[in-house]
């Protein structure tokens, strides 16, 4: 097809624009990725000689294996219960109409709004006040508290898109309504399922805000332990510590849009 | 005396209607979707709902297998209340507009489903699998995903889903409608083919009137939430009772006349300048005053400008069919401005031509202001 120079122009333009801003917004991760490579122990920038011993200390310290420990098992189950939870108020908001539903979707969505130290507070001065201990589970529920709201999102549009003739035909077809959604209806959602349970948990193994209100020495998360590191070091530990970290969440991505493909293997695109 | 009595309620059973719908009616927030409506639907019967979008075919539909609960009224299947029977235990097989195969099974699995369902053991199951895709002649297909089949073997499949449960009823929801025409009309055939052969029970729900003419042993012609008219196609075709149906099935003349005078089927009506005297097929007209005049183009017949009793015309627009030439008129006493006649191919018009429209003796219905 012919193009006139100036639509050459625009083309560039458009080229170097796009390239500048992906460049602004990945310009952090690479200063640090730099950074981490850093023989000095001081965290300076750019580098004079380069090791990487930073990583090695990474996975020295005892705190990084104690959080990831820590955070991998909070996410697990803070994903997992509300991936459960969440895909029950999702059926119920898509199938039933009842009375204070806006109420209810209201307060479901209120993570949305309320900020995560608030909620990290909330659930401090609580546990608190009724003199509860604060162990793993009370880590756990709040990032429950957090994610839910994304779960529930992330079910409900794949509710809406299910197309009711496929339950309405396996019922037709003799099949009852438990056999129906363990049949039908949760085969369907399964990728929007997974997905949602993935995205759960990036979302609760990068929280930091909330998490740090309510877990003690022993049950604090990674990116606690990271906070909590910088405070007495100034090495590029942390520099290298990040890099794992985004390498870590980059691979669960791959993991998602993997099941993104799955979805068209099931056909429910 | 017992034997008798238990006889006659056999013979009664036997001779009840597979589906009896007395007074059952729906709404959804206020809005009306179907009037109460009653209607029997007997055994082997072959029934179209037909009408245009909005009008409650699916809503119907959706009553009968039980997805929607009615507002009032009773729904008999083989003569047992079913209202509040949920659709499961209604022994009804659907077949959806868009197939609703399950993307995540064969063919075979999808057919088997409502098999296992009901616990019937395998190796009848597989069985009946077989039988079922040998009915809708696909065989070969058993171990394919629905997405690797075209629309219409996806039709095929949705059918013998359907069938495979030996349903008391079969609903079709317009299940051709996503179908090219050649494939459509095969299908159309196909479908009545095993429907007769199964002597099974089916509704059949379409727009296309074309479909329901050549399909059906009745039809059930709706507009605004309720049935307009339910008989034997050319019952439908040929004696229309109302406007609605008169307009909407088949191609229509409607005159805008004035009744003088009717006696039994005769009737003698003002039609502008000129009289006329008709025929009607209808046994009671209604009172004189304001009516429509309906007659089929088959009905109507070239005549000479000025000819005493018929419609004056010009020609707007000659098309040839092969077989005859359609003329469209301008008419001012037509609805609409126009009325069409088949003539004989060899008959020669040229637009802006005057000309008369005849009527034919018989064949003609005057049709009050409120039908
Ligand atoms: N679940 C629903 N909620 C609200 N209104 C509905 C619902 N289902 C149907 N209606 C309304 O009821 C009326 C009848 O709908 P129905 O689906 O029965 O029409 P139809 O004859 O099948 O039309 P089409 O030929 O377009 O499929 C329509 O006015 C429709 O808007
Ligand atoms: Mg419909």
């Amino acid at each position: 097809m012919y193009k006139s120079f100036s639509d050459h122009l625009l083309d560039w333009a458009g080229r170097i624009l796009l390239t500048l801003i992906l460049g602004f917004l990945v310009l952090p991760f690479i200063v640090v990725f730099i950074a981490s490579f850093n023989e000095s122990a001081i965290l300076s920038f750019p580098p004079q000689s380069w090791s990487t011993r930073w990583y090695v200390n990474a996975f020295e310290y005892r705190d990084f294996g104690n959080g990831l420990r820590n955070s991998l098992r909070v996410a697990a189950f803070g994903a997992g219960i509300a991936l459960v939870a969440g895909a029950g108020f999702a059926y119920v908001f898509n199938r039933y109409d009842f009375a204070f539903k806006n109420t209810l979707n209201g307060i479901l969505l209120s993570p949305l709004i309320i900020p995560n130290f608030t909620i990290g507070l909330g659930v401090l001065v609580l546990t608190a006040a009724a003199s509860m201990p604060r162990n793993v589970w009370t880590v756990v529920a709040v990032h429950v508290i957090i994610v839910l709201p994304f779960v529930v999102r992330s079910v409900y549009v794949s509710l809406q898109n299910l197309e009711r003739a496929y339950e309405q035909a396996a019922e037709s077809l003799g099949g009852r309504p438990l056999h129906v959604l363990l049949t039908i209806t949760l085969p369907l959602l399964l990728p929007g399922l997974v997905a949602g349970a993935i995205f759960a948990a990036i979302l609760s193994f990068n929280e930091f805000t909330a998490s740090l209100y309510v877990v003690s020495q022993r049950t604090e998360t990674l990116p606690v332990a990271m906070y909590n590191y910088v405070r007495e070091y100034a090495d590029p530990t942390l520099a290298a510590m990040s890099v794992l970290y985004v390498a870590a969440v980059a691979a669960l991505l791959l993991l998602v849009h993997k099941i993104f493909r799955l979805e068209k293997v099931l056909n429910v695109d | 005396m017992l034997i008798d009595t238990a006889q006659a309620s056999a013979q009664q059973t036997a001779d009840a209607p597979a589906v009896r719908v007395e007074g059952v009616s729906k709404s959804f927030a206020g809005s009306v979707a179907l009037e109460p409506i009653s209607m029997r639907i007997e055994r082997g019967e072959f029934l179209t709902l037909l009408g245009p979008s909005g009008c409650g075919k699916t809503t119907l539909l959706n009553l009968i297998a039980g997805f929607l609960e009615a507002d009032q009224g009773e729904l008999y299947i083989h003569d047992k209340p079913v209202t509040r029977v949920p659709p499961y235990q209604r022994e009804i097989g659907i077949v959806f507009q868009n197939y609703a195969l399950f993307p995540h099974m064969s063919v075979a699995r999808n057919v088997g489903y409502g098999l296992r369902t009901r616990g019937v053991p395998k190796a009848e199951a597989e069985r009946r699998v077989r039988e079922a895709l040998a009915l809708v002649k696909l065989e070969d297909f058993a171990d394919r995903r629905p997405r690797q089949l075209s629309g219409g073997q996806q039709q095929r499949v949705a059918l013998a889903r359907a069938l495979v449960i030996r349903p008391r009823v079969l609903l079709l929801d317009e299940p051709f409608s996503a179908l090219d025409r050649n494939l459509r009309a095969a299908m159309q055939v196909e479908l009545r083919e095993i429907q007769t052969s199964l002597g099974l029970t089916t509704v059949f729900v379409t727009h296309d009137q074309g479909e329901a003419l050549s399909m059906s042993d009745r039809i059930a012609v709706m507009s605004r939430a309720t049935i307009r008219q339910i008989g034997t196609p050319s019952e439908i075709y040929d004696h229309p009772q109302n406007h609605f149906v008169a307009s909407f099935v088949g191609d229509a003349n409607m005159f805008r006349a004035t009744l003088l005078e009717a006696e039994g089927s005769d009737a003698r009506l003002k039609l502008g300048e000129t009289e006329a005297r008709i025929t009607s097929f209808q046994t009671d007209l209604p009172a004189p005053g304001p009516v429509t005049l309906f007659v089929r183009p088959e009905h109507c017949h070239l005549a000479e400008p000025g000819t005493p009793g018929t419609i004056p015309a010009t020609v707007a627009l000659s098309v040839y069919q092969g077989s005859h030439t359609e003329l469209h008129v301008d008419c001012p006493l037509a609805e609409g401005g126009r009325a069409m006649l088949r003539v004989p191919s060899r008959t020669s018009v040229a637009p802006g031509e005057p000309l008369a429209i005849g009527l034919a003796e018989s064949g003609a219905a005057v049709f009050g202001a409120e039908d």
